[in-house]
């Protein structure tokens, strides 16, 4: 059972850009729409120093921090090439031309 | 086993020619068919699909009744664009004519919609009334066109494209000639807007979406068919909202969000299509987005099947035409006991507009795992992308060039490993073959090895094999090389493979690499990259990205923002800034800084304030409870910790004491830092400060390859530290010397003298010549310094000081670019610009109230 807070629209989110949602008590999210408009949504935090990852340049389906240019993959938050670590992922998904994400109460745990 | 009734009025007329039904009786009669009986509740192409498929298998087993909502009979619906277009007629497109149904003795009743079943009493009832018992129902009703709910959506004029119907409207408005709008920049919104185009209408296609096709084309080949399409005289207009259709009476035109109003006598509403479930939900199937079926199509109640646009499979709905067809086969296995079942499509799409080839297939998308190969060809107009994954193709977007769709969406489809012909993939299965046959050996080394002397490489510059093999071993021992002498590969670059394989056959590990490429997207350098866009009038990115074959589909964050600066400062007021390709810094206005906070510093001419400044920089700090507050190096104030949402409010505030954004965050003109000069000083020779002011006037808001910074020293003892800027003025008695390329940050570099001049104007004339000099030719992301020591600076000095009209004419280059950026970015966004870019998503919902799955 997975509960899903909607958002917004697609069109809220500026194409190869990212917008935060600020959900109480829990860590800012940064959620993503990709030149090919895919959502995706991570914790706003690079595994590196916690540089706002909303803030950087969206490539593909990356974004690099914009503090140290790490790139990381918006479907896994992996860091990409030689560095290494892990940003937390929600499960995103669309319907009805609405942007809804997964609630992070699991994550907390995790974190 | 039910009893069948059927009858049919004689109000159903069409063509002369009476109802589409075998039966000639006039009355309802008792069938004396004891078969069961299969009822089709739609006679589009998934219905009959399914009937033929039936009767293939089984020609006896059902007696068959159809019904149609449209008065025809059946016919193909994606023929219906090349009908609009005039390359076909009605008659073309019929798919089973009248003696299909009566060989088959299959009952058509068209024009009369089914509006309601009966599941316990298994019966259909009709629009005109009539009710018809069934053994197996087929519910094939496809789907209805989505109308977006806004003002004047239901005036006379607006319609609709599914159906002949709405092609017999379209012509007759294209008969009075005029204007159509077409809503939706998708599939069937372009084939509807290219029909219009060659029945004489004036089209405007509006699509939501910033990229035409979203949802089958990636960015680059959606820009190409846009280009292609305003070629033929259609105006498109992407990223635009349909605020209202107005009109009195009947459509007069659309207006947008933004307020833009285009007229119209024509309205066509192609923004997308849904499965037409009415039917189904009110008899109480079980319908999600479609009619849920299991994997032999069957419902939720076991007589009753669908099939078509309307279900829903395995979460999945499908809007095209191949899925339909591997449907029907598996309703037919099912209803013939024999059960294969449907395991879901991959699809395809082709965009029927006669001259535009596109083709895209499978996941496009990238992702984990994902590999894109690009090929792009300038010259013809071609842009490949074929992904893949594990050694498998899983997607594949073709413009201009899509003979070799097929064959990748063959290899899709039977998910074969492309490992050994990976290499030769993207040239198509010609010359994947070449390869294979050239003594077995796939090696692209090996492929190119194998090509006869003969054997065109470039065929931009008509350069044989044989030509660059002699020109390497004539001793062009790299690729720059090798274009500088026999051209090959030098003008669009999509020979570059070939050429550097050839340089491995003929030298092994003698080929000498190259100056460095852009970025790893490219293998062009920073120099060409810029060369080809002035000469070639480039104008936006995507456009660079496909005429110089960039590998990646959108870029990466080391060549897009060298990209913007470059379309920047070769299009002074007329390129439209990418937000999204610029560092975060010069996107927001301000640095960020470790905790993610930003720093502000706002503009202090020349190092000079006053207390209202001061006053207005006090109440920030308080206002918005800075942390800290500092006297930066370039003789400003920079105030710590604003966070991002109080940013536009921090401006205004700063903004209403006179002042303007400082822009210490981006590669552009920094700070212009002055001593006291000869006003105070007693050392004085000039008024080095009333200088500095006139040139941070005239320079800033100018963006730059890099940071920029000057300084002007009123005496010898340069106080301020003119000797290690971008351009230094040292005042001296006689009057100004002029410094430049010096930096005082990791690598020290003293200034080189450049010349010295007498007068003030001279100064600020040479200062802005310099200026123009280094944007336009040094590397994104090189400073002065190390740029002066790339190309000398007796070059410089060459441009600067003995080329007096050269000097002029840069000089009045950048006072024309900067009379386009002088407007305060800060004052925009205090204004509401950009506004997204500063406040959170707020969902719509209060936080308790969740949709929970």
């Amino acid at each position: 059972m997975t509960d899903w807070i909607d958002i917004g629209t697609l069109a809220d989110i500026p194409q190869r850009g990212a917008r935060t949602v600020q959900i109480a008590g829990e860590k800012e999210i940064a959620v993503f729409r990709t030149g090919d408009d895919h959502v995706f949504a991570l914790v706003n935090e690079c595994p590196h120093k916690k540089g706002p990852l909303s803030q950087g340049i969206v490539h593909g389906h990356s974004v690099a921090c914009p503090l140290h240019n790490w790139n990381i993959a918006l479907k896994t938050g992996e860091a990409q090439g030689n560095d290494e670590g892990c940003t937390p992922t929600i499960e995103v998904k669309q319907e009805g031309g609405r942007i809804l994400i997964a609630r992070l109460a699991s994550l907390k745990a995790a974190a | 086993m039910a009893a069948f009734f059927f009858f049919w009025s004689q109000g159903m007329d069409f063509q002369n020619n009476g109802p589409e039904t075998a039966n000639e009786e006039d009355i309802f009669v008792p069938s004396e068919d004891v078969r069961e009986h299969l009822v089709v509740v739609g006679n589009g192409m998934a219905g009959c699909r399914a009937v033929e498929e039936l009767l293939a298998r089984d020609k006896d087993r059902y007696r068959v009744t159809i019904f149609g909502a449209e008065p025809y009979v059946n016919y193909n619906r994606i023929m219906l664009s090349p009908v609009l277009a005039g390359e076909k007629s009605f008659d073309d497109i019929i798919i089973n004519s009248r003696d299909w149904y009566s060989e088959n003795n299959i009952e058509l009743i068209a024009g009369d919609p089914v509006t309601a079943m009966d599941r316990a009493a298994k019966t259909v009832t009709s629009h005109s009334g009539r009710t018809v018992g069934y053994d197996k129902l087929l519910i094939a009703t496809g789907s209805d066109p989505f109308i977006i709910p806004v003002p004047g959506k239901d005036l006379p004029g607006v319609i609709s494209f599914r159906d002949m119907k709405d092609v017999d409207t379209m012509l007759e408005a294209a008969n009075n000639g005029g204007s159509a709008v077409v809503i939706g920049g998708g599939l069937l919104g372009l084939e509807a807007a290219h029909g219009l185009t060659l029945r004489g209408m004036k089209v405007t296609v509006i699509h939501l979406m910033d990229t035409l096709m979203e949802r089958q084309l990636d960015e680059a080949a959606g820009w190409l068919l846009k280009s292609a399409l305003e070629g033929r005289g259609q105006t498109i207009l992407t990223g635009a909202n349909t605020e209202a259709i107005y009109g009195d009476g009947k459509v007069e035109g659309v207006r947008l969000k933004d307020g833009t109003e285009i007229p119209a006598n024509l309205v066509v509403m192609a923004v997308g299509i849904r499965p037409s479930t009415a039917l189904a939900r009110e008899a109480g199937l079980e319908v999600n987005r479609g009619i849920k079926v299991d994997d032999h199509m069957v419902t939720s109640d076991p007589d009753v099947l669908a099939v078509g646009e309307c279900v829903e499979h395995d979460g999945n709905v499908y809007g095209l035409v191949a899925p339909l067809w591997e449907m029907c086969r598996s309703l037919a296995d099912g209803l013939t006991d024999q059960h294969t079942g449907y395991k879901g499509s991959v699809t395809s799409t082709k965009l029927k507009v006669a001259g535009l080839d596109v083709f895209s297939a499978g996941d496009f998308s990238g992702g984990e795992g994902c590999e894109d190969i690009v090929l792009r060809d300038a010259s013809r107009g071609v842009y490949k992308r074929v992904i893949v994954k594990d050694d498998k193709i899983v997607g594949a977007v073709l413009y201009g060039d899509t003979v070799d769709g097929g064959w990748y969406f063959d290899m899709l489809k039977r998910e074969e490993d492309v490992a050994d012909i990976r290499d030769l993939l993207i040239f198509g299965q010609a010359y994947a073959a070449l390869g294979a046959s050239g003594g077995g050996a796939l090696d692209p080394k090996a492929a190119v090895a194998a090509l006869s002397d003969d054997a065109e490489i470039c065929g931009c510059n008509g350069v044989s094999k044989g030509q660059v093999v002699a020109c390497i071993e004539k001793g062009a021992c790299s690729l720059d090389a090798v274009r500088a002498t026999c051209k090959a590969s030098a003008s669009c670059g999509s020979c570059t493979g070939l050429v550097e394989n050839l340089l491995a056959v003929v030298l092994g590990d003698d080929v000498q690499s190259g100056p460095k490429t852009m970025c790893k997207c490219t293998s062009f350098t920073h120099d060409d990259v810029r060369r080809e866009i002035v000469a070639q009038n480039m104008r936006s990115i995507p456009e660079v990205m496909q005429l110089l074959h960039w590998s990646t589909p959108d870029g990466c964050s080391s060549c897009r923002p060298a990209l913007n600066y470059y379309l920047l400062c070769a299009l002074p007021g007329e390129y439209q800034d990418d937000q999204q390709s610029r560092f975060v810094n010069e996107r927001m206005h301000a640095n960020i800084q470790k905790d993610g906070t930003y720093s502000v510093v706002p503009r202090m001419w020349g190092g000079l304030t006053n207390p209202r400044e001061l006053r207005a920089i006090a109440d920030v700090v308080e206002k918005y409870d800075a942390p800290m507050v500092k006297v930066t190096g370039g003789q400003r104030l920079d105030i710590f910790g604003i966070r991002k949402e109080d940013l536009p409010a921090v401006w205004a505030d700063l903004n209403a004491a006179g002042m303007v954004s400082g822009h210490a965050y981006g590669k552009s003109l920094r700070t212009v830092k002055t001593c006291v000069g000869s006003e105070w000083c007693r050392f004085g020779t000039q008024d080095s400060t009333g200088l500095g002011v006139k040139i941070e006037r005239m320079t800033w808001g100018s963006w730059m390859p890099h940071k920029f910074k000057i300084a002007v020293s009123g005496c010898p003892r340069n106080c301020a530290e003119a000797t290690i800027k971008d351009f230094g003025v040292v005042c001296v008695d006689s009057g100004y010397e002029l410094h430049v390329g010096g930096n005082g940050g990791i690598h020290v570099r003293a200034t080189d003298l450049l010349c010295k001049v007498a007068t003030e104007q001279e100064a600020m004339d040479y200062c802005a010549a310099f200026t123009q000099l280094y944007r336009e030719e040094a590397r994104y992301l090189e400073r002065t310094a190390p740029w002066i020591e790339r190309v000398g600076v007796d070059y410089i000095k060459q441009r600067i000081v003995e080329d007096e009209a050269g000097r002029e004419a840069l000089r009045s280059r950048f006072l024309y670019s900067q009379s386009f950026s002088q407007e305060d970015p800060w004052a925009q966004r205090a204004a509401g610009a950009d506004s997204e870019l500063h406040q959170p998503l707020e969902p719509p919902m209060p936080f308790g109230a969740i949709a929970a799955e």
